[in-house]
């Protein structure tokens, strides 16, 4: 029993050191007034995008195929960024509002 | 008796500049009563389609009309209650007011598909109309720098749900 137990703690351990990759870092995107700010980023796969939506409507950041994420109004989502590319993104319910992701 | 003068004076200058601009031009008031006009109608567009409408693209975009306008409606309010401007009702908002009726009649006797096609090519008509009074008159027009700002953010609203519009018209061809 005792045992059992702290090989879960071990392998516990060993997950989180595995879980946190070398400096993956946050980009925040800022959204307001319709507008995706900065309107470019770059990234590297491992990192996390955050869209902080300023506006008192909800807003999606979607790329056909690759991902679509709502942003209510007044709070913040996010995506793991998991493949390399160029991702042309914008916004389901205000399609004028575009902006891109670079992942290195 | 000078200071009685002046003020006598100042107040002559307000009273002419505040016909003149009713005669020539559309104040502040106005232009909030219409902002607010255009919203509700494509409120109680969205409604009708929301009533009529068995299409899941076309039943999602109503939502989405509904819920961004009520918001940016109640935006409004708050902003005229801020400034202490009361929207004024106007020759252009009865104009619009009564167009959208005519239209919800027309709309109100169609039903599937039809209703569908008639209502988002109606949703593209509208919001292009829109977005050229906010472009050409209603924004060049507005004095205050808070309400010229609502209703340059209300522009971008409006081109978006213009391009959502359209998208929707091109999916059900
Ligand atoms: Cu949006």
């Amino acid at each position: 029993m005792i045992s059992k137990l702290r090989l879960g703690a071990i392998g516990a351990l060993a997950l989180m050191l595995a879980g946190s990759p070398a400096r993956a870092g946050t980009i925040r995107v800022t959204i307001e007034k319709l507008v995706f700010s900065p309107a470019e980023i770059s990234a590297a796969v491992g990192d996390v995008i955050e869209w902080q939506n300023k506006d008192v409507m909800a807003h999606t950041a979607t790329a056909k195929g690759d991902f679509d994420i709502v942003i209510p109004p007044g709070k913040t989502a996010a995506l793991t960024v998991t493949k390399a590319g160029t991702f042309a993104y914008f916004c389901r319910f205000h399609p004028n509002m575009k902006a891109r992701l670079q992942v290195r | 008796m000078y200071a009685r003068l002046t003020s006598a004076l100042a107040l002559a200058c307000l009273i002419s500049g505040a016909s003149l601009a009713a005669g020539s031009k559309i104040t502040d008031p106005q232009i909030a009563h219409i902002a607010y006009t255009a919203g509700v109608i494509d409120i109680e567009a969205a409604k009708q389609a929301l009533k009529i409408s068995k299409d899941k693209e076309v039943l999602a975009f109503a939502n989405d009309m509904l819920r961004d306008h009520e918001v940016v409606n109640k935006q409004a309010l708050d902003l005229v209650k801020k400034l202490k401007v009361k929207p004024e009702d106007n020759d252009t908002s009865r104009s619009l007011t009564k167009a959208a009726t005519q239209e919800r009649e027309k709309l109100a006797k169609l039903s599937g598909a039809d209703f569908d096609k008639a209502y988002v090519a109606n949703e593209v008509a509208y919001h292009k109309q829109v977005n050229g009074a906010l472009e050409t008159l209603l924004i060049p027009s507005a004095k205050n720098a808070d309400l010229k700002d609502l209703l340059e953010t209300g522009l971008k609203l409006f081109q978006g749900h213009q391009q959502h519009a359209e998208h929707v018209a091109a999916m059900m061809k």
